[in-house]
C-alpha cells in the first residue's frame, strides 16, 4: 500500500485543502475560492494523479462522513427555536415547496430531453432536488440508474451551494426565509448547510425545504413522469 | 460531551428503528432531525443538553459533505457521456427551482401578512 492511500494521509489532505481554502476564502471575499468546489475537485485530482481509487479514499472519508447524519439530525435544534414562526407560515410554505417540487421534477425532465438525453437519463434526473437516499429511492422506484442519480443529486447540491444565494441576489429576492427556504428545497442538504454557515435562523427554513421538498418529490416524481409519457 | 453526543445518535438510532421496521422511505436522519425536534418542543430534551455538539455539527455541515462530493469520481465516465443535458438540466432546474420557490413563497407572505392589517380596519 502506497504511503499516501493511508488514511490519516488522506484525511489532512482533505482537511489542509479545505482549511485553506476556507482561509482564503474569508481573506479575499474572492466567488471562485468556493471551499467545497475547490477542495472536491482538488482531492479528486490528487486521487487521479497518485492512481488512488474512491473505494481507498473511503477509508479515510468515512471518518468525515461520519458526521453527515448527527449534523443533519442536529437541525433539530434551529427547527426547534423556529418552529412558532414557522406555525404561522404553513400555507406559503406548504404551497412553495408543492411549487418548488413540480417545478424541479418538470424542468429537470424536459431540460434533459429537449437537449437529447437518453431515457434512462432523463429517468434518473427526475429526482435530482432531494436529499440522496431519498433520490436513490425514488431513482430505483421509477426505473432510473441509482448511481446517475447519486452524482445528479451532489451536482446539484455543489452548484445550488456555491451559487445559490448569488441567483437569489440576482433575482431580488428579499425576504430571508424565502431565500434559505428555497435553498433547501433546489440544493437538499447541501443548500441547507450553506445557509446554516449564514445562521442557525436560515438554516432551520433551510430544513423545511429539504424536508417537504424531499416528501413532494418522492410523491410526484413517478406520476409527473407517466404523464409525459417517460414511464 | 458525551451525553451530547450520545442524545444525538439516540435520535438517530431511533430513526433507524422507525425506518427499519416500518419500510417507509424518508432517511432515518430527517426522521431523527424532528425526533429532536420534537423531544426539545415536548421538554423531553432540555437545549442546554445538546447545545454544544449541536453548535459543532451545525457549523461544520459543509465540510461533512466532501466525501460524498468526491464520489462523484466515480460517475465521471458516466457523466462524461452526456454531459451538456445533464449539465444543462441541473443547473438549469436548480435556478428553476429556487426562483419559483422563493418568489412563491414571498408572495404568500406578503398578501397572507397584509390581510390582518386590512381586517383591522
Amino acid at each position: 500500500m502506497k504511503l499516501i492511500s493511508e488514511p490519516y494521509i488522506l484525511l489532512t489532505i482533505t482537511i489542509g485543502i479545505y482549511w485553506l481554502t476556507k482561509y482564503l476564502q474569508n481573506k479575499t471575499n474572492s466567488v471562485f475560492l468556493n471551499p467545497i468546489l475547490i477542495t472536491i475537485i482538488a482531492v479528486i485530482a490528487i486521487l487521479k494523479a497518485a492512481g488512488i481509487s474512491y473505494d481507498t479514499y473511503h477509508e479515510a472519508g468515512k471518518y468525515i462522513e461520519f458526521f453527515l447524519k448527527p449534523s443533519i439530525v442536529a437541525l433539530g435544534v434551529p427547527l426547534y427555536l423556529q418552529i412558532s414562526k414557522i406555525k404561522k407560515q404553513v400555507i406559503p410554505i406548504v404551497i412553495s415547496q408543492l411549487v418548488g417540487a413540480i417545478v424541479g421534477i418538470i424542468s429537470g425532465v424536459l431540460i434533459a430531453k429537449w437537449l437529447g438525453a437518453s431515457n434512462e437519463v432523463i429517468i434518473s434526473i427526475a429526482p435530482k432536488s432531494v436529499t440522496t437516499p431519498l433520490a436513490i429511492d425514488i431513482s430505483t422506484s421509477i426505473g432510473g440508474i441509482p448511481s446517475l442519480t447519486a452524482s445528479m443529486v451532489v451536482m446539484v447540491g455543489i452548484f445550488g451551494s456555491v451559487a445559490g444565494f448569488k441567483i437569489l441576489q440576482l433575482f431580488k429576492v428579499k425576504n430571508p426565509m424565502s431565500k434559505s427556504l428555497s435553498m433547501g428545497t433546489a440544493s437538499h442538504g447541501l443548500g441547507t448547510a450553506q445557509a446554516m454557515a449564514i445562521s442557525q435562523r436560515f438554516g432551520a427554513y433551510s430544513s423545511m425545504g429539504l424536508i417537504l421538498n424531499g416528501l413532494f418529490t418522492a410523491l410526484f416524481t413517478p406520476i409527473i413522469l407517466a404523464l409525459l409519457g417517460l414511464i | 460531551m458525551i451525553r451530547q453526543l450520545f442524545l444525538i445518535l439516540v435520535c438517530l438510532a431511533l430513526g433507524e428503528m422507525v425506518v427499519y421496521f416500518t419500510g417507509i422511505k424518508i432517511p432515518s436522519s430527517i426522521i431523527g432531525m424532528l425526533l429532536l425536534t420534537a423531544g426539545l418542543h415536548f421538554k423531553i430534551i432540555k437545549l442546554k443538553w445538546i447545545q454544544g455538539i449541536a453548535d459543532f455539527l451545525l457549523d461544520n455541515m459543509v465540510f461533512f459533505f466532501i466525501p460524498p462530493g468526491i464520489a462523484i469520481m466515480c460517475y465521471l465516465d458516466l457523466i462524461s457521456k452526456e454531459w451538456i443535458p445533464i449539465l444543462a438540466s441541473v443547473i438549469g432546474s436548480t435556478v428553476l427551482v429556487l426562483i419559483s420557490t422563493s418568489f412563491t413563497h414571498q408572495v404568500l407572505r406578503k398578501t397572507r401578512s397584509k390581510k390582518p392589517n386590512t381586517d383591522k380596519k
